[in-house]
């Protein structure tokens, strides 16, 4: 084993805890207003967009790689688009990965502040209006607050499903050293070229994240507050 | 009369309808009263506005807030109203001081509201400004909850049963500070109850509702002194008077004085020249033709009959007093009726075996 080795092991962890920060932070800005909606609206399409966005918790990573490998493609919409924007073709890049990556975890943030939301209930936001609260103004200043361990489960869930993901990287990103190649691919790769003490050490180190990351959601996240 | 309020809501669902038009005085405390499923919460909360009735009207003084023959329906935040609701639904996020602060730095700065010191004194939580909702007891909370509705400067204050999630003993807490409240706000106050003593207790102007109907409407004792309102009250039929606070005398009773004469009552706290409200319930009036002399019933005032009408009891009638222009209520029995020959003009004289101090 040389440096080089070590170096890629290295490559491979800082893009994965890029991936993972860079999709976290676009689910938030996505998953909320989807999260709202869900939480508060009496359409009709609340079950149509609710399976939706549930749809990945289901099906098999590769379908879904799949269909955005068409969508993105020379021949896809998006592709097209990218392409005339002069951006080239989304796929086996990082921002294909980051789009892939918001679609496969985007359950796992919207479910826990959807959750939050609905457990507000309609009361504190009523209160709020009747305080003179516009209902922009009462979603920053009481929703917001209100749902903080649904957004902290959500964004933790996120970040750790984006870092365990395997499947779908491989189809819309590929295996391109510090590109694509994140750490579940680099063990897969370490695994294929009989490499077991580099695999060792970076899938120990994600067995050790995992649990860390869930031993805090289910210690530390705070039990839902008695609403005075 | 420009301050006056008017409310026309008609809502109907499947299960309930609610159907009214009410115009309520702009100054002092109109309670709607009723049963569950009277309508009377669905009413205050279409004044609020959280409730959309299709059709509505509801005006404060000069301000329209709702008039859906012409498309207007201002939406609750642009509203100068302050509500309380059952539970005091403080935000537990915020700190009492940040929670009262949260309608007061939201109103127009035109709309010059009391300052929060004033507010928290007149409420008696000066000293829970810093604490957390959490810390807070039932009854605190909804006196927070009431200065947080009162600093956002409304021009109308609407409560929801405020007291109905708490024990006794913190309604009696919070009941003297409602009376402040009543005597210092300049405001008009909608008070939805279906507590009989909070009512007699805190309303100036009563609105019965049955079935989401209005069945009864007007000045307090206007309401309570209808006969012809059978099962509103029940067994609470009664009226309320206003009485000064005379003399305490050596043997432990005060003499309170009233238009209709001086009743005594067990000595009370009140200071001499106060003003209480004292309830006095039919059931513990009754009628002699002649004054009596041989009785242990202090109480003993002049009345004409005004009318008379049978109630729920069986064998019971409510007879209908006027004593010296305000109305007492008597539950007497039928046959008592007949044999002193009770009509309407026959002059009496009403004894009162008990007056419940409101105070």
């Amino acid at each position: 084993m040389d440096s080089t080795a070590y170096s890629a092991d290295f490559a491979a962890v800082w893009l994965t805890l890029k991936l993972a920060t860079v999709v976290t932070l676009l689910l938030l800005v996505i998953g909320t207003p989807i999260a709202w909606w869900l939480a508060r609206t009496r359409s009709v399409f609340k079950g149509v967009v609710g399976a939706v966005v549930a749809l990945p918790l289901v099906l098999p990573p590769t379908v879904i790689g799949f269909y955005l490998l068409v969508v993105m493609g020379p021949h896809g919409p998006l592709g097209q688009l990218t392409q005339s924007l002069g951006l080239g073709l989304l796929p086996f890049t990082f921002p294909g990965l980051v789009i892939a990556s918001v679609f496969y975890s985007l359950p796992f943030v919207v479910q826990p502040i959807q959750n939050a939301f609905e457990a507000i209930g309609e009361r504190p936001l009523e209160v709020a209006a009747t305080l003179r609260a516009s209902p922009w103004d009462a979603f920053w200043s009481v929703a917001v607050p209100l749902a903080k361990p649904g957004f902290l489960s959500g964004a933790i869930l996120g970040f750790a499903h984006t870092v365990g993901e395997f499947g779908i990287v491989l189809m819309i990103g590929g295996n391109i050293p510090e590109k694509t190649r994140v750490v579940s691919v680099q063990i897969y790769d370490h695994v294929e070229a009989l490499e077991y003490a580099q695999a060792h050490w970076l899938a120990g180190g994600m067995v050790l994240f995992s649990f860390t990351v869930l031993l805090a959601l289910y210690t530390f996240n705070p039990a839902r507050r008695k609403t005075p | 009369m420009s301050s006056e309020i008017h409310a026309r809501f008609h809502i109907d669902r499947r299960d309930f309808s609610l159907d009214v038009d009410l115009q309520l005085p702009g100054r002092g405390v109109t309670a709607l009263f009723g049963h569950s499923g009277s309508g009377k919460t669905t009413a205050l909360r279409a004044m609020a506005g959280l409730e959309r009735a299709p059709g509505g009207y509801f005006a404060v003084g000069d301000e329209v807030w709702q008039d859906e023959s012409r498309g207007l329906f201002v939406p609750p935040h642009r509203r100068s109203l302050g509500v309380v609701f059952q539970e005091a639904s403080l935000f537990p996020h915020l700190s009492v001081r940040k929670n009262m602060e949260f309608g007061q730095k939201r109103a127009p700065t035109v709309a010059l509201g009391p300052a929060l010191p004033e507010i928290a004194d007149l409420l008696g939580i000066a000293h829970l400004l810093d604490r957390s909702p959490d810390q807070l007891s039932g009854g605190e909370r909804q006196r927070v909850a009431i200065a947080r509705a009162l600093l956002a400067a409304p021009k109308i204050l609407l409560m929801d049963e405020p007291l109905a999630a708490l024990d006794l003993k913190r309604k009696q807490e919070i009941l003297p500070y409602l009376e402040r409240l009543h005597r210092e706000l300049a405001i008009p106050v909608v008070y939805v109850s279906h507590a009989p003593d909070e009512v007699a207790r805190l309303a100036d102007h009563l609105v019965l509702l049955d079935e989401g109907r209005v069945v009864a409407s007007g000045a307090l004792n206007d309401v309570l002194s209808r006969i012809d309102l059978p099962g509103a009250f029940a067994d609470d039929a009664g009226v309320v008077i206003e009485a000064c606070v005379a003399a305490h005398e050596a043997d432990d009773l005060s003499r309170l004085e009233f238009p209709g004469g001086a009743i005594y009552v067990t000595r009370c706290q009140a200071a001499v020249g106060s003003w209480l409200r004292c309830r006095i319930h039919a059931r513990d009036v009754s009628l002699a033709l002649v004054p009596q002399v041989q009785t242990s019933i202090l109480n003993c005032v002049a009345a004409i009959v005004v009318d008379l009408a049978p109630t729920d009891t069986p064998g019971h009638v409510l007879v209908r007093l006027d004593v010296a222009g305000e109305p007492l209520l008597a539950r007497i029995t039928q046959r008592s009726a007949s044999k002193l020959d009770i009509c309407p003009g026959l002059a009496l004289r009403a004894q009162i075996k008990a007056v419940a101090l409101l105070a």
